[in-house]
């Protein structure tokens, strides 16, 4: 059975629906590639894990 | 905000707000939005901070998206005389294809998030201005200026001249001078490019009842403002030679156009109405499309020459 013709509003609706989706989907990916650019722009990141380490002692008295 | 302002507002007849992705997308300006995309890149580009490139794409796509969203408040804004003008009769709004609701909506929404974004990817003092030029071309040019004042051209292209100022401030942090400079020459490049126009499109303006010049104080007057702003113009542009942004090829290239633009100027100043009319505004058109190109070519060298500069190209001495 042959499937009846979309009206143009629904065309319309879903290129609007489709557009939106590719946006949302864009955004997401520059929030991301963003996020990767500003920590690697800092250098390698060490976080604390409750030992002192001599490196960063001595960078944070200079 | 003026109650003129109030009272030339008409609400136009919508019929739904079904618009197509296009629709939408027409809102925010696309040709305007290329313009604001070159002139901040610019700006971006020949600032003397290096910037990551994801961070720099962010910028210039976050200054874009602010555009648009200025431009969606402009068409929510002034529908009623959109409706009108001939230019303007096939904008979502008067073409019932978009709720002006809806155009207010996106223009506030993406207004937060383009601010908000570019903030958090450059700077804040980036974000800041962002966030007054969308309110300056929104509220003090399109709500208060454009239907008040003859002069809502000359503020008014404050807000055009922003995007090269935001690129640099994205790019270093702070104001200087050359992103002064380069805030001027599209300032004072605005009135003279816009005038131009209204002498050839008179009948739009007139049927809006916008108060532009040439329906204020008239014609001759009209090509007087043009030559004056144009002979302004010219030192901003050399002055911006005088800076570290510019090259020999901007100096050259800026000597030539300004010559050409002056030529222009004074010959718009030279005629009146019965000689425009001879041979249907042909001066007029002409110094218009080129104030186009003289625009594109000033920032279009300055970017030509910072990236020469960043490839380790010298073009004297070096």
């Amino acid at each position: 059975m042959a499937f009846g013709k979309d009206h143009e509003l629904h065309t319309r609706r879903s290129g609007r629906n489709f557009g939106v989706a590719g946006l949302l989907i864009g955004f997401a990916a520059i929030v991301f590639g963003l996020t990767i650019a500003k920590v690697s722009e800092d250098g390698p990141i060490q976080g604390f894990d409750h030992v002192a380490r001599p490196e960063l002692i001595e960078r944070g008295q200079q | 905000m003026s109650d003129l302002s109030f009272e030339t507002r008409q609400t136009p007849t919508i019929q739904s707000g079904e618009g197509s992705f296009g629709d939408y997308f027409a809102l925010m300006k696309p040709r305007v939005m290329s313009l604001v995309i070159f002139t901040a890149l610019v700006g971006l580009l020949v600032a003397p901070v290096p910037v990551h490139p994801m961070v720099g794409f962010c910028a210039i796509l976050f200054i874009a998206i602010g555009a648009g969203a200025s431009g969606a408040l402009n068409m929510w804004w002034d529908a009623d005389i959109d409706q009108v003008m001939r230019r303007t009769r096939k904008r979502p709004i008067p073409a019932g294809k978009v709720a002006p609701g809806e155009a207010l909506a996106l223009g506030l929404g993406l207004s937060g998030l383009s601010v908000v974004m570019l903030a958090l990817a450059t700077n804040l003092l980036a974000g800041f201005l962002l966030a007054f030029t969308i309110f300056f071309y929104a509220v003090v040019y399109s709500m208060w200026l454009k239907r008040s004042t003859p002069q809502n051209i000359v503020i008014g292209g404050a807000a055009g001249a922003f995007p090269p100022m935001i690129g640099w401030v994205a790019a270093t942090g702070s104001i200087s001078l050359e992103a002064a400079l380069m805030f001027a020459l599209i300032f004072m490049w605005t009135p003279p490019h816009f005038w131009a126009l209204a002498l050839f499109m008179k009948s739009d303006y007139n049927d809006a009842g916008v108060p532009m010049l040439t329906v204020t104080h008239g014609r001759r007057e009209t090509r007087r403002q043009i030559l004056i702003y144009t002979i302004l113009l010219a030192p901003v542009a050399l002055g911006l030679a005088l800076t570290p942004v510019a090259g020999p090829l901007y100096i050259a290239t800026a000597l030539v156009l300004n010559a050409i633009f002056l030529k222009g100027a004074w010959d718009i100043w030279r005629r009146d109405e019965t000689m425009a009319e001879a041979d249907n505004y042909a001066v007029e058109k002409k110094v218009f499309k080129f104030s186009i190109l003289y625009l594109f070519l000033h920032f279009g060298v300055l970017l030509s020459e910072a990236t020469l500069t960043r490839a380790g190209i010298t073009l004297i001495g070096g």
